[in-house]
């Protein structure tokens, strides 16, 4: 058998593939060679295949019949084979491996190797992937060589014990004696880094650690002293700061130690202020460690004047030319933004001009922490900022943007025109991309402003001529019209020039939305109910019954049966109709907005429910009448069924859940089940709202009938606690 | 540290470090997602970004970019400095390196980043003792010729990895 080619001679001849196919088949054929090789157990040329085999792995192919093969080369005794056995190994053979056991063993003899290297192999192998059994079993040997005088392996040993503790927590008590000397001046700093970094851990995981540890701060301080102090060492250099990776490490260690203990952030204030004034910011390195300080000076308790020094430098970030220094500081300051309000402030403008930046990363730090900052004081301006920078983001930024805009106008408007104003803003340049919840929110502070009505519905009349495409803007503008289509058509507007519009002109454009493609289903419904609603507020009753008879037959269910029902108020109970398409009352909101809060009033309102009264029926020998009333206090959330009634044959049974499209909209199905023999007739259910209105109800009954379905919308009503008496008469034989 | 990926700028993997347990399949599908989304970012763009819940800092340094994946608490501009450093340390061993060296003699660039680093985190801050700790293992394979490691050239040697047979001696 000839010998099996070289690993270069291997790579080139792979790259020379010229399609994927080809590539497949070199790959293949050299697998076949390398497989019979194994199987002859060729402890030659072994270290070769699997070389071979591990850039073939990396290219993406199989690679899982050269695990055991690693598992030789590692237990052979020449290095160049266990060299290539462990990268094997850890490329190859993780955890999730059944045959990653195997190797303890192996590691065990080589961590105890007379040769310095191998032992550092295993170590290496060990804290990159050793798994929880393996470092169980072998913490022991990790800890004898954490104590031992080699450097080389000492600081091996103390990232491999990091990582054993982090598998194995239990574990750290073992490696507490071992780290007394870790950061004695005798190491020559040699081992300074990894120590730290093991300390490090250690602090984060255990309290009882971290109060041990404290008594390094002295130490720490002077050992980072020595750092800046010190002359050029140019092994640790980096751009002339020396060791700037042992400067981060400690800064962090110092960050931990200090956080909540007034004695050791005491202790640690003077060289932090020495490092935050006297590290070099022209590169990144200085930057970095500048970065850190910062970091740590606002985790600790330290006084006022080394934390304003800290966002000052953060402001110095800001107008770094340097994007990834901007990005970095702008993260910060959001971390800050709450503790340090005021100081924060001061870089508001520098903020706001991030706002513009090219990076995407930037710009979204920069609107969160721009949010962050707007108040009373300064919504005008910031809003007009946010405005503009809605108008030109990524799409992916305009959801979060107008929700925040959303809120902050909340918040603190100054003025409910303004207010109306900036969602009207929002909803025309970004209003495909509002959440679903805005639109309820949205109606709910147009109802609430009673003297803005005729002025938004203007506007919101003039927003729709111009674009049909934006759903919310739609809905929300149909909701409207519907609402107080008579303050439009009268031209009562005050805030601004009064449009002259007929109601015609109204009833096109509504009727425009039920036809055009664009109109999504429930902005279909939104108009429907809009048209609806005009019937008792415009003059032109015969076109609007026209409309709403021709989608009696419409294909979608919910218009049909929106329609279907609208038809049987102008039919059969038009005495109702006026009151029933009132004006909708005030609506008190119960908590801010968003689906968190409907959590809260969910908890609130389960004590009131089902308070049920329950009249006796009145047994006659021809029929049966049942009377039945109930109060419910509901909100809005997720409800478990109940039955409201279940006598005589009758039962009834509610079950309430959010619509799908609009959360907001709740869903009360009544499913009414006749279980007699007979049918009952004339049955008739009422429920009392606000205002009395009922509902048509089939008057019939038949036996044995099920669920009967009845279906109650309560449109852009959110999270108020609604009072229901139901009535239901009905006689049975 | 969680991982190291380094890539070439048509998104070819050039070297994969993994400091966590992951399987296979995870592993190819976070490559695959991970080099998409660097390689389709602009120039002039940070060299942060966020992906999954981890922070990702990236460099490109001629024809390959050097990926890295930090923890929330890790130092992302130290990041930045560890990453060139490990560039400087290939650049002395190999003299001037370019991607081709690392194509061709990949397990040597492991070797390197393993004496550098150790579990995700930098085991050694001096340039010169980590060259000097490759260069005394690099003996260990190459006592019985004088060609030293430390001259390989991008052309590949003939000196391939186990043709040399050494032997360690056992204690």
């Amino acid at each position: 058998m000839p010998a099996p080619i070289r690993l270069r001679e291997l790579i080139r001849t792979i790259r020379t593939a010229r399609t994927q196919a080809e590539e497949r088949e070199m790959i293949q054929k050299e697998c076949a060679a390398i497989r019979s090789s194994f199987r002859e157990e060729d402890n030659t040329y072994r270290c070769r295949n699997v070389a071979k085999l591990l850039y073939m792995h990396m290219l993406g192919y199989p690679a899982h019949f050269g695990q055991l093969e690693c598992l030789k080369l590692i237990a052979s005794q020449k290095f160049t084979d266990k060299r290539i056995g462990y990268l094997g190994a850890m490329l190859l053979l993780d955890e999730r491996q059944d045959v990653h056991l195997l190797m303890t063993n192996c590691i065990k003899n080589d961590l105890n190797h007379s040769t310095q290297y191998v032992q550092g192999l295993s170590l290496c192998t060990l804290g990159c992937m050793g798994s929880s059994e393996m470092c169980r079993d072998l913490a022991g040997e990790v800890e004898k060589l954490l104590k031992t005088s080699n450097s080389y392996l000492r600081k091996k040993a103390a990232l491999c014990a990091v990582h054993v503790i982090r598998k194995v927590p239990e574990l750290m008590e073992m490696f507490l004696p071992a780290t007394k000397n870790l950061l004695s001046e005798k190491n020559h700093g040699e081992i300074l880094h990894t120590s730290v970094v093991l300390l490090t851990e250690m602090c984060e995981r255990s309290p009882d650690m971290l109060s041990h540890f404290r008594k390094l701060v002295p130490q720490l301080v002077r050992i980072l002293k020595n750092l800046i102090m010190s002359g050029y060492s140019p092994e640790h250099d980096v751009s002339g700061i020396s060791d700037p990776f042992l400067q981060v490490r400690i800064l962090r260690l110092l960050r931990i130690l200090g956080k909540g203990d007034d004695d050791s952030s005491e202790a640690m204030n003077d060289i932090l202020a020495q490092v935050a004034t006297n590290t070099e910011t022209s590169k990144n390195v200085g930057n970095a460690i500048l970065y850190e300080t910062v970091l740590t000076i606002m985790d600790i308790k330290s006084e006022s004047g080394l934390r304003v020094l800290a966002i000052n430098i953060l402001g110095r970030f800001l107008l770094n030319n340097d994007k990834n220094i901007r990005y970095v500081a702008l993260t910060s300051l959001l971390k800050t933004v709450q503790t340090d309000h005021n100081a924060v402030q001061r870089h508001r403008s520098t903020i706001v001009d991030c706002l513009k930046d090219l990076d995407v990363s930037i710009k979204r730090r920069a609107m969160e922490l721009s949010f962050a900052l707007v108040n009373g004081n300064n919504i005008r301006g910031m809003m007009k900022e946010l405005l503009y920078f809605l108008d030109s983001c990524d799409p992916d930024f305009k959801a979060d943007c107008a929700s925040g805009i959303f809120l902050a106008a909340e918040k603190y408007a100054p003025s409910k025109r303004w207010h109306i104003d900036t969602v009207m803003r929002v909803l025309t340049t970004a209003g495909s991309y509002v959440r679903d919840d805005s639109v309820p929110n949205l109606i709910q502070l147009i109802t609430n402003s009673v003297e803005m009505h005729a002025y938004t519905v203007q506007r919101l009349y003039k927003a729709l001529l111009d674009d049909i495409s934006q759903q919310p803007l739609v809905q929300v503008a149909s909701w409207c019209i519907g609402e107080y289509g008579d303050l439009l058509v009268s031209g009562q507007c005050e805030e601004e020039e009064p449009i002259q519009v007929s109601e015609d002109e109204v009833l096109d454009v509504l009727e425009g939305l039920l036809v055009s493609n664009l109109s999504t289903p429930v902005t279909r419904a939104y108009s429907l109910t809009a048209i609806m609603k005009l019937s008792t507020r415009f003059s032109s009753v015969n076109r609007i019954k026209k409309v709403v008879s021709i989608y009696g037959s419409s294909i979608d269910v919910e218009l049909q049966q929106r329609a279907v029902e609208y038809n049987a108020l102008f039919k059969k109970y038009d005495h109702m109709r006026p009151a029933l398409l009132e004006r909708m009352p005030i609506m008190e909101k119960t908590a801010t907005n968003g689906p968190t809060d409907i959590a809260q009033t969910n908890g609130e309102t389960d004590s009131t429910i089902l308070d049920t009264k329950h009249l006796p029926s009145i047994t006659q020998p021809a029929s049966q009448v049942g009377r039945c009333n109930y109060h419910i206090c509901f909100c809005l959330a997720g409800i478990p069924p109940m039955t409201a009634y279940n006598k005589n044959g009758l039962k009834i049974e509610f079950t309430f859940e959010r619509s799908n499209p609009s959360p907001n909209i709740a869903v009360i199905t009544i499913h009414a089940t006749n279980s007699t023999e007979a049918d009952m007739t004339e049955f008739v259910f009422q429920a009392a709202v606000p205002k009395v209105c009922s509902f048509p109800s089939s008057s019939s009954f038949p036996h044995y009938a099920l669920n009967l379905f009845f279906l109650f919308f309560f449109l852009g009503i959110t999270d108020i606690l609604v009072t229901k008496k139901l009535y239901l008469t009905f006689n049975s034989m | 540290m969680q991982f190291m990926l380094l890539f070439s700028r048509q998104g070819k993997l050039r070297l994969q470090k993994w400091y966590v347990p992951l399987c296979d399949k995870e592993k190819k599908k976070i490559t695959r997602e991970l080099v998409q989304t660097v390689l389709a970012r602009k120039p002039k763009m940070c060299s942060f970004l966020e992906w999954r819940d981890l922070k990702i800092v990236y460099k490109r340094y001629a024809s390959l970019y050097f990926c890295c994946a930090i923890e929330d608490q890790d130092n992302e501009l130290i990041t930045l400095e560890i990453i060139h450093r490990y560039v400087e340390l290939l650049d002395k061993y190999f003299g001037s390196v370019c991607e081709l060296d690392i194509i061709f003699n990949f397990e040597k660039a492991y070797f390197i980043l393993d004496e550098f680093l150790l579990g995700g985190e930098a085991q050694e801050t001096s340039k010169k003792n980590v060259l000097k700790a490759i260069e005394q293992a690099d003996l260990l394979i190459d006592t019985a010729t004088t060609q030293s490691t430390l001259t390989v050239a991008s052309e590949p040697d003939s000196n391939t990895l186990a043709t040399i047979q050494n032997t360690v001696s056992t204690a």
